[in-house]
């Protein structure tokens, strides 16, 4: 199930690429179009056989189908990769401009001594935040959904591919900027992320209340302009914690470094 | 707009179960939505026409089937309505519950010809 199938014949598809290199690897391997059947299909003839002049073939299949089961058995596939090579994977969701790119550039750059890091990028279009992660030397892979407007579990697996992970790592994957679609979408995360940042309302959590609900942590961005902004945090982790009792917070700034200390450690002690 | 990506994943199904009983299209398809799956109807039913062109959904009546939210407090067992992800326990106010109905998103039958 891809964000704008037709993948391939319109040009619409997801496009993976990476920075420096030339080549465009389309995502959609003969896998994703195959579905897993588990015989759990009833067929029942509905020919109304007393009826002889007006047979039917009507039949009705009982198929009971979840419609995101092939999103979750390939994210299933990925989790299964990340826990046999021990890679700890985060999905960065938010709104746009609560400032992802930069709490991740600012997190490699601090600690990409200590820890191996390799980041995908989605965003609808450019390869500018790929271009960015890839400025500080760590391996990037830039997702292009084209119209579709967040990840799925497929074409993470075929930017996992090319990314070469190797063991003990941490992924960091960039979702498309975007607060509702994004949530229903399982990648085969560890943990999911959600950042919002305090230039945002502060009622954001249960204005989207599935973002918030689907996260296990909250990062609260752009700490270091509270006195300048209109927001209440604690009303808002109020709020969020209203969506998502087991939510844990951060603050922090990625431009002054305010708060990121207490995030790293976070990372260190659950990478495990 | 994902509900765009529900419906060519239901169009994806739908194609894969009429192919398998050799069918050659979908009279009817009966969808069983929650109210709390982060689906709106009414986006699925404005992409619809669009997904399901030239695909065998594409004169297929469809019936949804609306779950309504049920929740139980984990910290007092009382079992509740929900509206909305976020309703907190309206015995004791806690905001800790199972969702037992409400996030469904499947397709529950398909009649073909």
């Amino acid at each position: 199930m891809c964000g704008t199938c037709g993948c391939g014949t319109d040009g619409n598809g997801p496009v993976i690429l990476k920075p420096g290199e030339q080549t465009l690897v389309h995502s959609h391997q003969e896998e994703h179009h195959h579905h897993h059947h588990d015989g759990h299909t009833h067929a029942h003839d509905h020919s109304h056989s007393n009826d002889q002049s007006h047979v039917h073939k009507h039949k009705v299949l009982e198929i009971e189908q979840d419609i995101l089961q092939n999103n979750a058995v390939l994210a299933a596939r990925n989790r299964g990769f990340f826990e046999a090579k021990n890679i700890f994977t985060l999905n960065l969701v938010s709104s746009p401009g609560s400032g992802k790119t930069s709490i991740l550039e600012r997190t490699l750059s601090d600690l990409k001594e200590e820890i191996p890091f390799y980041v995908i990028e989605g965003d609808q279009q450019t390869l500018n935040d790929a271009n960015r992660i890839y400025a500080l030397n760590i391996p990037v892979i830039q997702i292009n959904t084209g119209k579709g407007c967040h990840l799925e579990s497929d074409t993470v697996y075929d930017a996992v591919k090319k990314l070469e992970i190797k063991n003990d790592a941490i992924l960091m994957i960039e979702n498309v900027g975007n607060l509702v679609c994004p949530s229903m979408f399982d990648l085969g995360e560890s943990k999911r992320v959600v950042i919002i940042s305090t230039t945002e309302g502060e009622d954001k959590p249960i204005k989207y209340p599935d973002m918030f609900h689907t996260s296990d942590i909250c990062i609260i961005n752009k700490i270091d302009l509270l006195p300048y902004v209109n927001i209440d945090v604690n009303k808002l982790k109020n709020y969020a914690l209203q969506v998502n009792p087991k939510l844990v917070f951060f603050e922090v700034s990625a431009t002054t470094g305010q708060g990121m200390e207490a995030w790293y450690k976070w990372l260190k002690e659950n990478r495990v | 707009m994902h509900e765009l990506s529900i419906a060519l994943g239901i169009v994806k199904i739908a194609e894969d179960e009429t192919a398998k009983v050799n069918a050659d299209k979908v009279t009817k398809i009966e969808l069983e939505i929650g109210v709390l799956s982060g689906i709106e109807i009414d986006s699925l039913n404005f992409v619809w026409e669009s997904a399901v062109q030239n695909t065998v959904l594409e004169k297929a009546e469809k019936e949804i089937i609306v779950i309504e939210g049920l929740g139980k407090c984990i910290d007092c067992d009382n079992e509740f309505d929900m509206e909305n992800i976020y309703d907190c326990c309206p015995n004791c106010n806690s905001n800790f519950k199972g969702i037992l109905k409400g996030k469904e998103l499947k397709i529950k039958a398909l009649e073909v010809i």
